[in-house]
């Protein structure tokens, strides 16, 4: 088994960035492999609940995030600088990510066999 | 190691880097055990792209080097549907008019990535 961690960086909508990483995601999921999945940058938007993109010719991406714990994907982090320069707080967020500073994801990367980022 | 490209050529300066970056492993001695194109990387499989004559043709290029070294190239299946790039079953079965994937790739899915990440020490992404 390899420990692979993913930097989801990417707004939810107006790119295909998200959407991408997540069938990552979910496709190493499915091999039962080590997963890390990280919020940052705007990709913190992506954990925001009530999200409504029907207005757009687009998937609700995050839709899917509630699914990822029945993946298996429970080692959810985000980058608590990227939540609060955007003026997000916990309560807003879809589902539960632990709350880390830049230097623990770090350490989660230094931990990692193969990084992905989208 | 495995490569994944991300990016699309003539858009995206990961494809060439892509490129060059495999011929210097190559010619260092390293084994690719596949390539994976993956969202707007699966134009660089695209077999009708036709480039100007004072540019870098990133297609032929690719196609070249995966033929001369025998290398395992895939393209992801939702990706490249997406995107029009058929190979001739795909072509048939949504009734097309063209095949224009190049015939030295293969169409698969994600498994196939994460077989490469399983199997190789390194990947390496290029064009985010």
């Amino acid at each position: 088994m390899k420990t692979l961690t993913f930097l989801a960086r990417s707004a939810p909508h107006g790119t295909g960035k998200a959407k991408a990483l997540q069938d990552m995601v979910l496709s190493a999921a499915v091999f039962e492999q080590k997963i890390q999945l990280v919020f940052l940058d705007d990709g913190v938007y992506q954990l925001l609940a009530g999200q409504d993109p029907s207005a757009l010719p687009a998937k609700n991406v995050s839709a899917a995030l509630p699914a990822l714990e029945l993946y298996g994907v429970d080692r959810v982090f985000l980058d608590a600088d990227s939540l609060q320069t955007r003026g997000l707080g916990d309560s807003e967020l879809l589902i539960p990510a632990q709350s880390c500073t830049a230097e623990e994801i770090r350490l989660l990367i230094a931990d990692s066999d193969m990084v992905f980022s989208l | 190691m495995s490569l994944v490209i991300h990016g699309a050529p003539g858009t995206a300066q990961g494809a060439q880097s892509a490129l060059n970056f495999c011929q210097a492993a190559l010619q260092s001695g390293h084994q690719i055990y596949r390539l994976f194109f993956y969202e707007d990387g699966v134009h660089n499989a695209h077999a009708l792209a036709v480039w100007p004559q004072d540019e870098r043709d990133l297609n032929a290029d690719w196609a070249a080097l995966i033929q001369e070294h025998e290398l395992d190239a895939v393209v992801c299946v939702a990706s490249a549907l997406k995107r029009g790039v058929l190979n001739q079953e795909e072509s048939s079965r949504y009734d097309k008019m063209a095949v224009s994937l190049d015939p030295v790739f293969d169409i698969s899915g994600l498994g196939q990535w994460v077989d490469a990440c399983l199997h190789s020490d390194r990947v390496v992404s290029f064009g985010v």
